[in-house]
């Protein structure tokens, strides 16, 4: 059996999925986090498949991922930070807490 | 090119002053950024020091400058100058006085990652752009330590934040499985030769991932409590820099990489857009008290209206677009120099606190009402100018669909009117003992609130600040992506 393109794409696509579904369901910050890694991971797994199976004879599609990979760093690190924050004032990380602004 | 070395010299000044100067002469810091990004703005105005004289790309076609682009850069610089001018006394206080390098250094990083974003023209460069202009101000949001809603709001943004350019990433990778291209011009010509209907869904995420940014309406809901939570220097730097930053650059992708598909794509989904934004924005600003809030939404209206620039895809609609971010820089500047005087002396936001400002503080009063007119665009301040050329801009696009769109634009200007007269009235008509004691502003405060006032008389008054960006426009090679 050839594994084709599409036998990544739609667990990629699942995968992305199951991140907006965690990040609209879950109510602790950093199970919201895991949701959003999920999300980047399988726009990474998109762009190096799309690269491979379509376009063989360039590297722009792996080169993204790379960069994706590295801002997706920088966005857990300073997320984190912002939690650990919001944990020394309330000690919770629980979102349904937040809500002392709303209109 | 040249802007962004200037640029960067200024943020490695500012860090080396940060780190090496002895103890006591670090409250000069605020004094010196301002200083030094004053001259790099001036100087990117003349062709022969920082700004482009002509087209200039490097990195293999990735970045591209040109003069309507360094006229731009410009444009937020003298945005980022005033925004700096307002905070020296914010920045000086004892709250913030220890993090008040992070909080220069921060800003300066955000306004490089948007000058990669207006002169990418590869969506590389435009995301690390994005990226770089959109993670320290989640850091900046939180720079208040001491307060529980600057927390609130900063989880708020970093998390929205993240899982919308999760979103725009993700639109991305469709697009490049379609066109096998990241460069702007190449996905240009792949569309124009086929095109498949994969598109619509890849740039309904493209244009979600950005519309978050540029708070467009359904992904506005992050704003409000972001503008409240934050401290205010960093609101204003937000709701003006960021968002005409993100507006020059958007319209740029609009026009190289997806100018082919503007019929059969993007014109519907701009159209419902601006309709939902203008409209919504205008509702729910009329029931806000606090004054950050209030500036929100009227934010969130005002993006709407920047964006009949976009939809309008003519030169005449991106010369408007510039010009309508100008006066936008300098009429909310005006309303938020006035908002942190009043929170700096007495800590208080709410509109209800205006009342009988006019007594006491008369000076403070009438920039906050010269602001008012201006969003509101009663004439003749600039607001009105901008908003009529922004108008004609996109009335020269000549559809009847965008007749009945500025039709509907203009109502929803006379809607705004109400809320925006609702400030000037607490503060001048409304009788009562004024609330608010007589105080005095800083020096830093009152010289960006004389700046900005000049700005908001003299702007739609003085012709040849348009006739200059109009002829940037038409004579840059952006105008020829136009379908027209």
């Amino acid at each position: 059996m050839e594994i084709t393109a599409i036998y990544y794409l739609i667990p990629s696509m699942i995968m992305f999925c199951c991140g907006v579904y965690g990040f609209l369901t879950r109510k602790n910050m950093i199970a919201m986090l895991v949701s959003l890694e999920l999300m980047l991971n399988s726009v990474d797994i998109n762009f190096a498949v799309f690269n491979r199976y379509l376009f063989p004879g360039q590297l722009e599609g792996m080169m993204f991922s790379l960069f994706a990979i590295a801002i997706a760093a920088a966005e857990t690190a300073i997320a984190i930070a912002i939690i650990i924050n919001i944990y020394r004032s309330v000690r919770n990380v629980d979102v349904t807490g937040l809500n002392q602004m709303k209109f | 090119m040249k802007q962004e070395i200037g640029l960067l010299t200024v943020f490695l000044l500012v860090f080396l002053y940060d780190i090496f100067m002895p103890k006591r002469t670090l409250s000069g810091l605020p004094v010196f950024t301002v200083v030094a990004m004053a001259v790099v703005t001036v100087l990117g105005f003349f062709p022969c020091c920082l700004g482009a004289a002509d087209e200039v790309t490097a990195f293999g076609g990735m970045y591209f400058t040109s003069p309507v682009i360094a006229a731009i850069k410009g444009i937020l610089n003298i945005g980022v100058v005033l925004v700096l001018l307002q905070s020296i006394r914010w920045a000086n206080s004892d709250m913030i006085a220890i993090r008040r390098g992070e909080f220069y250094e921060l800003l300066l990083v955000t306004l490089f990652g948007m000058y990669l974003m207006i002169s990418g023209r590869h969506f590389l460069v435009f995301v690390i752009g994005l990226e770089s202009a959109s993670l320290p101000l989640a850091a900046m949001v939180a720079l208040n330590k001491g307060k529980y809603e600057s927390h609130e709001a900063a989880v708020k943004y970093i998390l929205t934040a993240v899982f919308s350019s999760a979103i725009f990433l993700m639109g991305l990778s469709f697009i490049y499985g379609l066109t096998g291209s990241l460069y702007f011009d190449g996905i240009y010509m792949q569309l124009y030769q086929n095109y498949s209907s994969m598109l619509i869904f890849a740039l309904a995420f493209v244009i979600a991932g950005i519309g978050f940014k540029l708070s467009l309406v359904p992904f506005h809901h992050w704003t409000a409590d972001v503008y409240q939570g934050a401290p205010t220097s960093v609101t204003s730097y937000l709701s003006v820099i960021s968002k005409g930053a993100t507006a020059f650059a958007f319209l740029c992708i609009m026009a190289q990489a997806f100018g082919c598909v503007y019929h059969r794509v993007w014109e519907w989904m701009l159209y419902a857009i601006i309709i939902l934004t203008i409209t919504v924005g205008n509702l729910f600003a009329i029931r806000q008290r606090n004054a950050k809030r209030f500036l929100a939404f009227s934010s969130v209206s005002q993006a709407g209206y920047i964006m009949l620039g976009v939809i309008a895809n003519n030169a005449m609609g991106m010369a408007a677009m510039m010009y309508y971010i100008l006066v936008y820089v300098f009429s909310n500047l005006a309303a938020f120099g006035v908002i942190q005087s009043v929170e700096n002396a007495t800590g208080r936001t709410s509109i209800d606190d205006y009342r009988g400002m006019s007594k006491a503080n008369p000076k403070l009063a009438f920039c906050m009402m010269l602001a008012m007119f201006s969003l509101a665009g009663i004439p003749p301040f600039a607001g009105f100018f901008s908003k009529f050329f922004i108008f004609t801009g996109a009335i020269a696009q000549g559809s009847t669909a965008i007749y009945i769109l500025v039709l509907i634009a203009l109502i929803n200007t006379i809607i705004s009117l109400y809320y925006y007269l609702l400030v000037v009235k607490s503060m001048y008509i409304t009788p009562g003992e004024p609330e608010i004691a007589t105080f005095q502003s800083a020096p830093g405060e009152r010289l960006g609130l004389i700046v900005t006032v000049g700005g908001i008389m003299l702007l739609g008054i003085v012709s040849p600040v348009y006739n200059w960006l109009m002829e940037l426009a038409q004579n840059s090679s952006l105008a020829s992506w136009f379908i027209q």
